[in-house]
């Protein structure tokens, strides 16, 4: 007996991969409909930080060279301004961060300057949690009325251009 | 001294195996259950990027997985990247494509939670965006617009 359950153990241990799966959660937006003409939307220019990444992996942010680094707090600066300084956005509702590659662009750039504005968000409402509520964004419960208002307060605006023909 | 001296006749006692099955068993169940049997062989490599703002899949099966990468047999397939699905080479668009892949696996669920169905792009470091760009376009063609950047977790190396 002890020796069967000893044999499919093993071959379960052998078998098993344990990988988790993890990763940059990204929502679509849906395909425009090629009858109806994109809408036109008045967007001011304070309030979009232009992200573009260029074939060869580097930075421009609001037509200015960027390292990486130094994305996240530029990133936060732009969503926390509330109307301070002229060249960041009106509030942190108002906020937009467009997001533009080539399509030289290597995938592990991408996923990092992702990475870096998702950081931006989270840490932007991880110190808006804890002043207002004195716990971090984590720890708020799931669907619950601090955390949605919380994620109000900092709506997650990456948006990504459509790609262009060349 | 002879306090410390064995008694030459007196063996130790053997060890009670009578809880060993119990054991063997319970380890048995539990790779059971965390033993995902389907396991597809790779073809391409996927090196992914290493990020430190992961989030983890709770229900790993409404995930689709989508490989990028160079194939790991280069001389038969070449270097240029593949997009690999189930245990097969896949295109872009057409017949054999990403959009008719994903729709067949909606399909195959429960209609509840087809708009919670994720696809999760599996793609090497070294890949284009381009090629991505293209099947990003797909799943948006077909609404399947949940998705996942595979990485996993670390620092971000410049």
């Amino acid at each position: 007996m002890a020796d069967i359950a000893f044999l499919l153990l093993v071959f379960f241990l052998v078998t098993t991969t344990m990988d988790q799966q993890k990763g940059l959660r990204v929502q679509l937006p849906p395909y425009p409909d090629p009858n109806v003409p994109p809408p036109v939307v008045e967007q001011n220019d304070r309030n979009v930080l232009e992200v573009l990444v260029n074939s060869a992996d580097q930075l421009l942010v609001e037509r200015k060279p960027l390292r990486l680094e130094a994305l996240t707090d530029l990133t936060k600066k732009h969503i926390q301004n509330e109307g301070r300084l002229p060249n960041f956005s009106d509030s942190s509702q108002a906020a937009v961060v467009s997001l533009k590659n080539d399509r030289g662009t290597s995938v592990e750039r991408y996923v990092q300057v992702y990475n870096e504005l998702i950081r931006a968000y989270n840490e932007a409402r991880d110190e808006y949690s804890r002043s207002k509520y004195g716990r971090s964004y984590a720890d708020l419960p799931d669907k619950s009325d601090e955390q949605i208002a919380v994620k109000k307060k900092y709506p997650m605006k990456i948006s990504e251009a459509e790609p262009v023909e060349y | 001294m002879s306090k410390f001296k064995k008694n030459g006749g007196k063996e130790s006692p053997a060890i009670n195996t009578s809880a060993l099955p119990d054991i063997v068993f319970m380890l048995l169940f539990f790779f059971m259950v965390a033993t995902k049997m389907r396991d597809p062989s790779v073809l391409v490599r996927t090196n992914v990027p290493t990020v430190s703002e992961v989030e983890k899949i709770v229900k790993k099966s409404w995930v689709n997985h989508i490989l990028v990468g160079p194939p790991l047999n280069t001389a038969e397939f070449g270097n240029s990247p593949r997009i690999q699905f189930d245990d097969k080479f896949g295109d872009v668009e057409g017949a054999n494509g990403v959009g008719v892949f994903i729709t067949m696996k909606k399909n195959e669920q429960p209609e509840g939670i087809r708009d919670y169905l994720t696809t999760s792009i599996k793609a090497d470091r070294s890949v284009r965006m381009g090629l991505i760009q293209d099947i990003k376009q797909e799943l948006r063609k077909i609404n399947s617009l949940k998705l996942l950047y595979s990485a996993s977790e670390g620092d971000v190396e410049e």
